[in-house]
C-alpha cells in the first residue's frame, strides 16, 4: 500500500498531496516538513530509500523518492511494495505528466495541481497501484478532458477566452525549464 | 432564466479561477497569509451562489489552499453538493476536494450515500470512475456497507476501466466492512482471471494485500497463483504473486519446495531488477521455511548470496541497499553464508550513503561470533568517533550494545573488556543514550559475578571523573552514566578498593547539580559505602577514622537535606540522623559497624523483564471487587484535598520506581526471603546459580592469565583496544596449552539462555577470560507461559482474519441495495412494509455498537426472508440458486445450492496440487474428478472440517481409482457425516448464533446449548419438531418451520400436512387449493434423514395463544410393502411466537417507557439457580428478547410484536429470586408472555 504521494520542490514548497490515510492539515504540513528534511539533505547519487521519518509510517514503512530537477517526487510506501517497482511507477508518472502537459517542468504543476491529481488518480487508487501502462493512463485522461471539453461547450467559452488572455501576459514563466533529465532509469530495468 | 444562466457565466468570468489564485499568492510573497485570507472571504461569497460553475470554482480553489495546510472542512456541505452536479467537469472537481479533506469524522458524509451510489450506477464509465477513486479515498464503515452490493455488481462491469476501479476498492471495502469479504471473494477470485490485464493486476493487488496480513486464509489460492506466475508476463503481477508466495510459504513448507524450481528459472532469466529481487527475496523466504526440513538446498543458498553479492556490489546504491536488506533475511537461518562476506559489509560501513550504513549495521549485528566479536566492535568504535551528526551515532552507540548483548551476552568472552566499551561510550557527546549505557554496566554488573571487581573499580573511577561527564550541560544524557556507577559502587562496595574516597566523590558538593533520580541514588549508596568504611576502619580498630567518617557524613548531607527533590530530601534526612546517632555511639566506643551493615545485606537476583506481568492471580482472588466499598457521591466531595494528595503521591513512586528503587526493591525481597525461609509451604529456589560459581572446575579457567595490573586508566583514554591483543595473545596460548595436553575439557553450560553449539565449531574452542557466570533472571513460580500480547487489537486486518474457504451461508451477503437496510421489502407478496420502529430510524447516527446490532439483525432476519428477497437483486443469483416460489421451501434446496466451493474440495485440491508431480496443469486436471466427487455431497460441508485432513488425498486418488470397495466405504462415511450434520443444524446453529446475538455471552461461562424446537408429535415412523417465527414484514404472518425426522428403516413419502383452521389463524395455501385440503411436503425421507420444511399461517389477533390441531399423512414403503400411516398433532401459536427479536437502544427505550403508553405487569420467579446471563440468554432465545442494558445482576430487554406491540422487561435477581417488571401496550398480551416466561423457568 501506498501510504502517501508527496510532491514538493527543492524548497519544499509542496506542489501536490496526496495522503491515504487521514491527517489533519496542520499535521500534513508537519510531515511535508519533515519529509522535506530528510530527503532534501540527500545527495543525488545516493540510494532513493529512506527508513524512518517518525511521523508518517512506522518501522514497515519507506520513503521512495527521486527528484527531478527542481522536484521531489516521494511515495511513503509499506513493505508489501516493491521498491524497485515504486521507482519505476514515479518514473511512468513523471513521464505521463511530461506527455500530458508536453515537456512538463515546474509551473504546470503550480498551476494545474488539479490536472496532476487527476492524472495520478489514474496511476494510483486509494493506496493501490491502479495501472502501470502509461499509454493506458494517458489515453483514459485525455479521454476525460475530452469529455471536459464538451461539456463546457459554448457556456464555457468566454471563461476560456478569459483565461486564455490572462495567460497570455506572463512574460514571468519561463517555458524552458522542464523538470529536467527525466530518462534517468534504475539500470537494467524493463519499463512495465 | 436563460437570462440568468448568461449573466452567471459572464459573472464567472471575472471570477477568480485557480490560475488566478495561484499567481495572485505568488505575486504577494510578503503578505501571503493576508492575501489568502482575503481570497477565503471570496470563495465564501462565491459558495452562497446559486450557480454551480462558480461554485465548482470555488471549490477548486480550496483544494489548492487545503495543500497549503488551510482547513477547509467548513466547505464539506459545498463540496457535496459540488460532487452531485450532473456534469463530469464540476462532479470530478468535487469528487477532488472530498477525496482531500474527508475523513471518517466528517458528518456530511452521510448524506453522500446516495449521491455516489446514483454515480456508480451512471452510464458515463468516467462518472462512475470518478466516484470510484473519491470513495477511495474517503469510505466509512457506512458507505462500505450500504455500498458494497453496488460496486460488487461494478466488478462485472462491461469496461474494464470499471471492473479495475472497482476490485481495487473492495480492499478498501473489506477493510471497512468485513462482513463484505466472504460474499464479494468468490467474485475477487475471478477476477484473477479476467481477460482484461489492468483487472487481473487490480485484483492480484488485492488479494496479495489481504493475504499479506492473514496468509493462512489464502493458501487455497495458491495453485491459481502459481499459475498466474508461470503464465504471466506483466513484471508488476508477478512482483505481486512472488511477494504473496514470500507469505506464504511459512505456512506451507511444501509450496516452498514447488516455487524453488520456477524461481530459480526466473532469476536467471528475468533482466529486470525488481523482480530479480523478489525472486530472491521469496526464494529466501522459502529457505527459511524449509531450513529445518531440507538441508540441501545449499545451491539455492549460493545463488541468493551470490546475486545478492552482485547487487551490493553494483554502482547504483539503490541495488546496494536492497541486496543489504536481503541478505539481512539470509542471515537469520544461514549466518554463515552471510559471514563469508564480511569484508563487503564491512565496506558498506564506510559508505557515504546513511541508509546504506544503517543497513550494514543491521547485518554486522548478526554476523557477530565469539572470534570476531571484538575485531567488529573496535571498527564501529571507531565509526563512532568519526560519526558526525548525532543521529547515526546514536544508532552505532546502540547497536554496538546490541550487538555485545544479543542473546545473552553469548558472544562475549570478555567482560572486562566490555566494561571497558561502555565506559569509553560515556566519552560520547550529547548522545541521548546515556540510560542504556547505564543499564548495561548494571545488568553487566549484576549479573556477572567475577567481573564485580573490575566494573566497581571502574565506576570508581567514573564517579571521581563525574565533572568530565556533567561539565558540560548538553552532555545531559550521559550523566544517567552516573547513576549505574553509583549504584554499583555502593551495592558491591566491598570490591572497592578505597572505599572512603569514593564516599567523598560521591558527596561532593557538584552532585547537587545532578538530576533529582541520580542523587537519591548517590545518597543511598553512599550510605552504603559508609557501612563499609566504618566495617574496615573498625577491623583496622581505627575509631579515629571511623568517626571521621561519620563526620563527613555529618558536614555533607545537609546539602542534600535541603534538595527541592522530595526523594534526595527524605533519604538524606533519614541517613543524616542515623548517621548522628552512629557517631553518639562511636563517641562512646560501641562497635556499631556490624549492625549498620546489615541496614544493607542481601544478594540482589535480577528478574526478568516479564516477571511482574506472569504473577498468575491466585485463586480467588478478585482484582475489581471494592475493598471497601466507594463512598458515595456527596461524601466525596468533601474529601477531595485528601484525594489530590492520595493521586500525586503514586505518580511520584511511579517515576523513581523504575530507576531509584532498587535498593528499596532489595530491601523487600530481602524481607520477603525471611518471610519464605520462615513459611513451610514455600518452597526455596535452589541456589543454582551460586551452584555454579562454586562449581569445581573454575579453578582451571584462567581467570589469572589476565593481568590485573592492566590499570585503572582515567576516562578519556581508550582502553578497550589492549584487550584485544590479550585476546589474541590468551587465545593463542590456550591453543597452544591445549595442543600439549591434548585433554579436551568440557565446557560447562552456563546460564539458561546460552546455546551451546549455536557458533561455528572453530569457537568451541575459546573459554572466556573469565568465568561468566550469568545470573538466570528470576520468574514467578507458576508463571503462565504464554504471552500472546504482541498483537495490536486495533489492527484493522484482525477482523479479516476470515475463513474463505468455507462455503457461504445464507445469512451471509451484503446488504442490498434499499431505503433503509432493516426494512426488507417482500416483492413476491407485494407488500408495503411497515415503518420500521422509531429507535431504529435513526441508525445512521454513529456507534459502532448500533450498527453492529443491526447487522445481526440483518442477519438473523434473513434467514427467514431469504426466499422472498431472492428475487430482489443481482446478488441472490450467485448466491443461490432458484428456487421454487411458493411458499413451502425445503431445507434441502438451499443447501444444494450453497457455492461449490466447498471445503472439502479446496482443501484436497492444494493437498493434491502439492503432493503431485510438479506439473502444474496435469494436476489441475486430475482435480476435476475429485473436485466433482466432492460436490456429490454437498450437503456435509459444514461437518468436514471435523475430517483429518491428511485423509483427503487419499481419498480423493482412490475413488479415482474407482476401487469398488474404497467406495463403498467412503458413502458410509458420508452417511455418517449426514448425521452428524442434522445434528449439528438444531443445537450448534440455531442455538449457538441467537445467543451470540443477543450479546449476552460475553466471557462469562458457555452457556448450555439451547434449542427452540419443540416436539410436535411422534410415532415409531416419524418425528417432528417444530419452531415458530414471526417477521416484521408482515404483521399477519408467522412461520412454522417443521424439522421431519424419519426414524424407521423403512421409506417415507407422499407426506402431506394439514391443519384444520381457527377463525383466527389459517394456514397458507397455494392459490386454488381449496381451504381443507393439505399441503405436499416437498421432499422423501430416506431411513434415519430428517429435513426440514416451512408453512406460512395467517393469523388476525396475536393478544392470545392458539392451538390448532392437525394431521401428517405420509407412505411407509418398505421392501416388501407400503402401507398408509397417519399423525395427529397440535400446533401451539405462543404469544412468544409473535414476538420478533428487534434491537433497542437505550435512549429510545427510555424515551418509549417514559410516553406512559404502556401498561405494567410484574412476575416473580422463586428458586431460579442459574447463572444470571444464562437467565437472559434463556429469555432472549425462547422468547425473542434482546437486552437493551445490562447492569451487574438488572437488566432492561425489548422486543417487539409482529404487529408492533412493544415489550419492555425489567429483570432483578437476587439470591435465586427473579422480578420481571413487563410493560406493554396491549395487556392480554402482556399476561400470556408472562404466563409463558414463568413456564419457560418452571421446567428447568
Amino acid at each position: 500500500m501506498i501510504k502517501a504521494i508527496l510532491i514538493f520542490n527543492n524548497h519544499g514548497k509542496p506542489r501536490l498531496i496526496r495522503f491515504y490515510q487521514y491527517f489533519a492539515e496542520d499535521m500534513q504540513q508537519q510531515i511535508i516538513r519533515e519529509t522535506f528534511h530528510l530527503v532534501s539533505k540527500r545527495d543525488d547519487n545516493v540510494c532513493n530509500f529512506l527508513e524512518g521519518g517518525s511521523l508518517i509510517g512506522g518501522s514497515d514503512y519507506k520513503l521512495i523518492y527521486r527528484h527531478y530537477a527542481t522536484l521531489y517526487f516521494v511515495f511513503c510506501v509499506d513493505s508489501s511494495e516493491s521498491e524497485l517497482g515504486i521507482l519505476d511507477l514515479i518514473q511512468v508518472f513523471v513521464e505521463t505528466l511530461d506527455k500530458c502537459f508536453e515537456n512538463v517542468c515546474e509551473l504546470d504543476l503550480i498551476f494545474h495541481m488539479d490536472k496532476v491529481h487527476y492524472i495520478l488518480q489514474e496511476v494510483v487508487m486509494g493506496g493501490m497501484v491502479l495501472e502501470t501502462n502509461m499509454n493506458e493512463i494517458v489515453a483514459q485522461v485525455e479521454l476525460q478532458n475530452r469529455m471536459e471539453k464538451s461539456e463546457g461547450g459554448l457556456s464555457g467559452a468566454p471563461a476560456r477566452a478569459v483565461s486564455a488572455v490572462k495567460n497570455m501576459n506572463l512574460p514571468e514563466i519561463p517555458r524552458n525549464i522542464n523538470i529536467g533529465d527525466i530518462n534517468i532509469k534504475v539500470p537494467s530495468l524493463s519499463p512495465f | 432564466m436563460a437570462l440568468k444562466i448568461v449573466k452567471g457565466s459572464i459573472d464567472r468570468m471575472f471570477d477568480k479561477n485557480l490560475q488566478d489564485l495561484v499567481r495572485g499568492i505568488r505575486n504577494h510573497k510578503e503578505d501571503e497569509a493576508k492575501y489568502i485570507s482575503t481570497c477565503i472571504d471570496e470563495i465564501k461569497q462565491e459558495l452562497k451562489q446559486d450557480n454551480i460553475a462558480v461554485k465548482a470554482n470555488a471549490v477548486c480553489k480550496l483544494t489548492y489552499l487545503q495543500m497549503l495546510g488551510y482547513d477547509v472542512s467548513w466547505a464539506a456541505f459545498n463540496i457535496v453538493e459540488v460532487m452531485s452536479s450532473s456534469k463530469f467537469t464540476f462532479k470530478r472537481i468535487g469528487y477532488l476536494a472530498a477525496s482531500q479533506c474527508f475523513h471518517e469524522g466528517t458528518d456530511v458524509i452521510m448524506l453522500t450515500t446516495n449521491q455516489i451510489r446514483k454515480d456508480l450506477s451512471s452510464p458515463n464509465q468516467y462518472d462512475t470512475g470518478v466516484a470510484l477513486t473519491g470513495l477511495s479515498c474517503f469510505v466509512t464503515p457506512d458507505l462500505a456497507r450500504d455500498l458494497a452490493n453496488d460496486i460488487m455488481t461494478l466488478m462485472s462491469h462491461t469496461k474494464p476501466y470499471i471492473r479495475k476501479k472497482a476490485v481495487l476498492i473492495m480492499y478498501k471495502v473489506f477493510l471497512k466492512y468485513p462482513e463484505s469479504l466472504r460474499p464479494a471473494f468468490p467474485r475477487l477470485k475471478e477476477k484473477l482471471e479476467d481477460p482484461d490485464p489492468g483487472v487481473q493486476s487490480a485484483a492480484v493487488n488485492v488479494i496479495c494485500e489481504l493475504a499479506r496480513r492473514n496468509p493462512k486464509n489464502y493458501l487455497s489460492l495458491a495453485p491459481l497463483f502459481f499459475k498466474l506466475m508461470t503464465s504471466s508476463t506483466n513484471n508488476w503481477v508477478l512482483i505481486k504473486i512472488i511477494k504473496l508466495f514470500g507469505a506464504l510459504t511459512p505456512l506451507e513448507p511444501r509450496l516452498g519446495k514447488k516455487l524453488i524450481e520456477p524461481l530459480t528459472n526466473l532469476i536467471h532469466s528475468t533482466s529486470a531488477m525488481s523482480l530479480l529481487y523478489e525472486c530472491v527475496n521469496t526464494v529466501i523466504a522459502v529457505l527459511i521455511s524449509l531450513s529445518s526440513g531440507m538441508p540441501n538446498h545449499s545451491a539455492s543458498i549460493q545463488l541468493c548470496v551470490q546475486k545478492l553479492r552482485i547487487l551490493i556490489e553494483d554502482s547504483d546504491q539503490n541495488l546496494k541497499y536492497l541486496g543489504l536488506l536481503a541478505m539481512s533475511k539470509i542471515l537469520k537461518t544461514h549466518p554463515k553464508s552471510v559471514q563469508s562476506h564480511k569484508d563487503l559489509i564491512l565496506q558498506c560501513l564506510d559508505d557515504k550513503d546513511e541508509s546504506i550504513r544503517l543497513r550494514a549495521l543491521d547485518l554486522l549485528y548478526g554476523m557477530v561470533s565469539k572470534k570476531n566479536l571484538m575485531e567488529i566492535v573496535k571498527k564501529l568504535m571507531l565509526h563512532v568517533d568519526k560519526a558526525e551528526g548525532t543521529t547515526y551515532r546514536d544508532e552505532l552507540l546502540t547497536k554496538i550494545i546490541d550487538i555485545c548483548s544479543q542473546s545473552n551476552y553469548q558472544y562475549i568472552t570478555n567482560f572486562e573488556w566490555y566494561i571497558s566499551i561502555l565506559v569509553e561510550l560515556t566519552r560520547l557527546e550529547g548522545t541521548r543514550h546515556g540510560h542504556l549505557i547505564a543499564s548495561q554496566m548494571l545488568d553487566v554488573a549484576i549479573r556477572v559475578k567475577a567481573i564485580r571487581g573490575f566494573a566497581v573499580a571502574q565506576m570508581a573511577t567514573l564517579l571521581d571523573n563525574a565533572h568530565l561527564l556533567t561539565g558540560n550541560t548538553q552532555r545531559n544524557g550521559i550523566c544517567e552514566v552516573l547513576y549505574a556507577a553509583a549504584w554499583i559502587c555502593g551495592e558491591f562496595s566491598e570490591h572497592l578498593e578505597d572505599p572512603m574516597q569514593t564516599l567523598e566523590a560521591m558527596l561532593r558538593p557538584k552532585v547537587a547539580t545532578l538530576p533529582g533520580h541520580i542523587q537519591a541514588v548517590y545518597v543511598q549508596n553512599a550510605a552504603k559505602l559508609f557501612a563499609t568504611v566504618l566495617q574496615k576502619h573498625e577491623g583496622e580498630t581505627d575509631s579515629q577514622a571511623a568517626q571521621e567518617t561519620s563526620q563527613l557524613l555529618i558536614d555533607r548531607l545537609p546539602l542534600f537535606v535541603q534538595s527541592a527533590n522530595l526523594e534526595v530530601q527524605e533519604r538524606a534526612s533519614c541517613i543524616l540522623q542515623l548517621v548522628k546517632y552512629i557517631q553518639k555511639l562511636q563517641q562512646k566506643n560501641v562497635e556499631v559497624a556490624e549492625e549498620v551493615t546489615a541496614l544493607f545485606a542481601g544478594e540482589l537476583n535480577p528478574v526478568a523483564p516479564k516477571a511482574q506481568k506472569k504473577v498468575p492471580i491466585p485463586e480467588g482472588l478478585d482484582l475489581d471487587a471494592w475493598i471497601n466499598e466507594p463512598p458515595s457521591e456527596s461524601e466525596s466531595e468533601d474529601e477531595k484535598p485528601k484525594a489530590v494528595f492520595a493521586k500525586e503521591e503514586p505518580k511520584h513512586y511511579r517515576s523513581r520506581n523504575t530507576e531509584v528503587d532498587e535498593k528499596e526493591l532489595a530491601r523487600r525481597r530481602e524481607v520477603r526471603k525471611q518471610e519464605q525461609a520462615n513459611n513451610p509451604f514455600y518452597i526455596k529456589a535452589s541456589p543454582s546459580s551460586q551452584k555454579v560459581y562454586d562449581a569445581p572446575g573454575v579453578e582451571h579457567i584462567p581467570v589469572v592469565q589476565i593481568d590485573l595490573s592492566v590499570p585503572l586508566k582515567v576516562p578519556g583514554m581508550p582502553m578497550s583496544d589492549q584487550y584485544l591483543k590479550l585476546e589474541e595473545e590468551r587465545q593463542q596460548k590456550e591453543k597452544a596449552e591445549r595442543k600439549k595436553k591434548e585433554k579436551k575439557k568440557k565446557r560447562e553450560k552456563r546460564g539458561k539462555g546460552r546455546k551451546a553449539d549455536s557458533g561455528p565449531e572453530s569457537e568451541e574452542d575459546i573459554t572466556p577470560a573469565q568465568h561468566v557466570d550469568i545470573v538466570t533472571e528470576e520468574m514467578p513460580e507458576n508463571a503462565l507461559p504464554s504471552d500472546d500480547d504482541d498483537k495490536d487489537p486495533n489492527d484493522p486486518h484482525r477482523a479479516l482474519d476470515i475463513d474463505l474457504d468455507k462455503p457461504l451461508a445464507d445469512s451471509e451477503k451484503l446488504p442490498v441495495r434499499t431505503h433503509r437496510p432493516e426494512v426488507l421489502k417482500s416483492p413476491a407478496e407485494d407488500r408495503v412494509s411497515e415503518s420500521v420502529p422509531p429507535e431504529t430510524k435513526k441508525k445512521s447516527s454513529k456507534e459502532k455498537k448500533e450498527k453492529k446490532k443491526d447487522k445481526e439483525k440483518d442477519r438473523k432476519r434473513s434467514k427467514e426472508e431469504k426466499k422472498k428477497k431472492k428475487k430482489h437483486k443481482e446478488v441472490e443469483e450467485e448466491l443461490l440458486e432458484s428456487q421454487p416460489e411458493e411458499p413451502v421451501q425445503s431445507e434441502e434446496t438451499k443447501e444444494a445450492a450453497a457455492p461449490p466451493t466447498s471445503t472439502s474440495a479446496e482443501a484436497s485440491d492444494l493437498d493434491f496440487w502439492l503432493s503431485s508431480a510438479p506439473v502444474p496443469p496435469a494436476a489441475q486436471e486430475v482435480t476435476v474428478p475429485s473436485s466433482a466427487v466432492e460436490t456429490s455431497s454437498a450437503a456435509v460441508p459444514e461437518s468436514e472440517p471435523d475430517e483429518p485432513k491428511d485423509t483427503e488425498p487419499e481419498d480423493t486418488k482412490s475413488s479415482k481409482h474407482k476401487k469398488k470397495k474404497q467406495k463403498k466405504e467412503k458413502e458410509e462415511k458420508e452417511k455418517k457425516k449426514k448425521k452428524r450434520h442434522h445434528h449439528h443444524h438444531h443445537h450448534g446453529e440455531a442455538g449457538g448464533e441467537d445467543s451470540v446475538q443477543n450479546g449476552t455471552v460475553e466471557e462469562e461461562e458457555p452457556l448450555p446449548p439451547m434449542s427452540n424446537y419443540s416436539v410436535l408429535a411422534e410415532n415409531s415412523f416419524i418425528k417432528m419438531v417444530y419452531d415458530i417465527q414471526g417477521n416484521h414484514q408482515d404483521e399477519s404472518k408467522v412461520v412454522v418451520s417443521i424439522i421431519f425426522e424419519n426414524k424407521s428403516d423403512s421409506f417415507l413419502k407422499s407426506m402431506e400436512f394439514n391443519v384444520l383452521d381457527s377463525l383466527n389463524s389459517k394456514l397458507q395455501r397455494p392459490e386454488g387449493a381449496g381451504p381443507h385440503d393439505g399441503l405436499t411436503v416437498p421432499f422423501q425421507l430416506p431411513p434415519g434423514v430428517s429435513n426440514e420444511a416451512r408453512f406460512v399461517f395467517s393469523v388476525q389477533s396475536i393478544v392470545m395463544p392458539q392451538k390448532l390441531k392437525g394431521t401428517l399423512t405420509f407412505i411407509v414403503k418398505s421392501d416388501e410393502s407400503s402401507t398408509h400411516e397417519k399423525l395427529d398433532f397440535k400446533l401451539h401459536f405462543t404469544c412468544t411466537s409473535y414476538l420478533i427479536t428487534t434491537p433497542c437502544y437505550s435512549d429510545a427505550y427510555a424515551k418509549l417507557l417514559e410516553s406512559g403508553d404502556l401498561k405494567g405487569s410484574s412476575l416473580r420467579l422463586e428458586g431460579i439457580n442459574m447463572p444470571f446471563h444464562h437467565l437472559l440468554a434463556r429469555i432472549c432465545f425462547h422468547h425473542h428478547f434482546s437486552v437493551v442494558e445490562r447492569i451487574d445482576s438488572c437488566a432492561s430487554m425489548y422486543s417487539r410484536s409482529i404487529q408492533g406491540h412493544h415489550v419492555c422487561l425489567l429483570v432483578k435477581t437476587s439470591d435465586q429470586t427473579v422480578s420481571i417488571d413487563a410493560k406493554c401496550d396491549e395487556p392480554s398480551l402482556l399476561g400470556n408472555v408472562l404466563d409463558e416466561l414463568k413456564q419457560t423457568f418452571s421446567k428447568c
